[in-house]
């Protein structure tokens, strides 16, 4: 196949998937978003005889645009703008899981200081203040009492840009010492992993001990859901276990799966790219129909 | 094995062979993140700064 990747910077994950789809002999457009312009009719990106287009982009709004521009000249994207838009926003997210009937934590959002305190009151302490863009668990607080709680909306309603004057403010899961992450196409788990760590954020990123993690019959239903709430693609879909249950934070649409393919027996960028081809013979197939 | 020079100390860096243009790398001498320009021969520069929030 012929396939675009629309990238600002070539991580570890990057790699793995440039590497196996050249090894299996498929065409790789590198299409590095700083060096295009993007029009109303078509770009100065060689998209045209693209067979589909990975978005890699990791900054949000670059991610956002690009994907919608590239959907728009007729190439298929994944993931889908759609998608990427209820998971750039914690907001959005945590509205289409409670839409979908997708266990979620207790989540309120608050436009002014006085309000978001009434909110992290209401939930108690501790609760979690999140702002809803954002990534790797950065600027996330965990709120023990009120007056941490006064500090940290002063700091925000002073120094935050415009989104982080949107008050996400979660309760606070109380959770094993880990959380579970999963990497899925359309709703099928690839792999899953524990992340565990003393600390409240469990992110890989962060320093977290991984380990490989076998989902049952509940967990698989939930990931399912999870990424049909969120129009599907390739996903990164996070669970915590709550004694004999689980809930799902969040879904992610620029997933990271270096982590996941260093703790896990299955090959996560081959996965990726069965799947990948299984995309674009989608599209080949309805262009042979049309 | 090949090697680059460091923009921003200078230091000699080894470099892998299945090195990729807009790969970020780390100088083990002077800790800066350095973006591939360029990979025969390879060339390196300052990596931009993150400016939003990034990635997952
Ligand atoms: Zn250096």
């Amino acid at each position: 196949m012929k396939i675009g990747i629309l990238y600002s910077r070539i991580r570890k994950d990057e790699k793995l998937l440039l590497s196996e789809l050249r090894e299996r002999g498929h065409d790789v457009t590198k299409i590095d978003v700083r060096k295009h312009q993007f029009g109303l009719h078509d770009t100065t990106a060689p998209v045209d005889d693209l067979d589909i287009v990975v978005d890699r982009c990791l900054a949000t709004s670059r991610s956002l645009y690009a994907t919608r521009f590239i959907e728009s000249y007729g190439v298929p994207v994944v993931n889908s703008p759609e998608t990427a838009e209820i998971c750039a926003d914690k907001a959005k997210n945590s509205l289409a899981l409670a839409e979908a009937g997708v266990p979620t934590p207790e989540t309120k959002v608050a436009f002014t200081k006085e309000s978001a305190m009434d909110a992290i009151e209401s939930f108690g302490y501790p609760c979690v203040l999140k702002p809803v863009v954002g990534s790797w668990g950065r600027l996330m607080a965990k709120i023990d009492s009120r007056s941490a709680a006064e500090a940290i909306l002063e700091h925000k309603a002073t120094l935050g840009h415009y989104e982080h004057k949107v008050f996400y403010v979660q309760e606070f899961v109380e959770k094993p010492g880990r959380d579970i992450r999963v990497v899925a196409t359309d709703g099928e788990p690839v792999a899953a992993m524990t992340r565990s760590s003393e600390h409240w954020l469990t992110n890989a990123a962060k320093g977290g001990e991984t380990e490989e993690f076998e989902l049952d019959d509940e967990a698989l239903e939930l990931v399912e859901k999870a990424s049909d709430a969120v129009g599907g693609g390739l996903l990164g879909v996070d669970l915590m276990e709550t004694g004999d249950s689980y809930t799902v934070h969040e879904v992610n649409h620029t997933v990271e799966f270096k982590a996941l393919n260093g703790t896990t027996d299955v090959d996560v960028p081959a996965a990726v790219v069965d799947w990948l081809e299984s995309k674009a013979a989608e599209k080949t197939a309805a262009e042979a129909l049309a | 094995m090949t090697e680059a020079e460091c923009a921003e100390c200078g230091a000699t860096l080894d470099l892998a062979d299945d090195l990729e243009t807009g790969e970020i790398i780390d100088c083990g001498t002077c800790g800066a993140e350095l973006e591939v320009i360029d990979v025969n021969p390879p060339v390196l520069d300052r990596a931009p700064e993150l400016e939003e929030d990034w990635g997952e």
